[in-house]
């Protein structure tokens, strides 16, 4: 049954089908080697990217280095529909 | 940016902030990053979630991150706190970085102009009170 749970940003788990499922994720300690992400730096050239977006009613691709020239604000969210 | 489809952000305007946002849509392309592998590169992908987390950048137009914050997800941004931002560094631009801005800077107040003579005298010209709106 469907196990309702606190409103947030929850992703599915799961395992094979007749299996116990693993533990949630905030249930575990992290993993002890964990891939090392680099965050970037000020100072330092934007990484360029090419995104699908949602535009003025329309779908189009949008890539960072077509706006050199301008000031940018690159913001990143959670998911839409929530909350803050 | 998020990690949803550009699908979902269409029924997102049109359920939601077309509500709040009072004509013309929204200002700004609302883009998609999938399997957050934007996020990932600007650092700002949480894997155990699987979503991009509340990051925003300030990019100048020669394309350098002047700017970054960081927030987890149950904390919205200030605007007025970002655009005071962006207004500053465009100063500084616009000065050909002879102009400082100090604590507590917004448009209107005074600015620093770093130099032999102002070093040990900044206390002449910036109050810990300026610090503050």
């Amino acid at each position: 049954m469907p196990k309702e749970q606190k409103v947030g940003c929850a992703r599915p788990t799961g395992s094979v089908v007749g299996e116990d499922a693993p533990p949630q994720p905030d249930q575990v300690a992290p993993a002890a080697v964990k891939e090392v992400r680099s965050m970037v730096q000020v100072g330092k050239k934007a990484p360029d990217f090419v995104a699908p977006c949602y535009y003025q009613g329309k779908f189009a691709s949008v890539q960072l280095s077509e706006y050199l020239g301008k000031w940018v604000l690159l913001c990143f969210y959670p998911g839409d529909f929530t909350f803050a | 940016m998020s990690t949803d489809s550009m699908f979902v952000h269409k029924m997102w305007v049109d359920h939601e902030l077309s509500k709040m946002v009072s004509s013309g849509g929204v200002p700004f392309p609302m883009l998609s990053d999938g399997g957050g592998r934007v996020g990932s590169v600007y650092g700002v992908y949480d894997q155990d979630g699987g979503v991009d987390v509340r990051g925003r950048f300030i990019i100048d137009p020669d394309g350098v991150i002047q700017g970054f914050e960081v927030l987890t997800p149950p904390v919205g941004r200030n605007v007025s706190e970002t655009l005071r931002q962006l207004q500053a560094f465009q100063v500084v631009r616009g000065s050909a970085g002879a102009q400082a801005t100090p604590s507590g800077w917004r448009p209107g107040k005074a600015v620093l102009t770093p130099g032999p003579d102002l070093v040990g005298n900044v206390w002449k010209e910036w109050k810990v009170g300026m610090a503050f709106d």
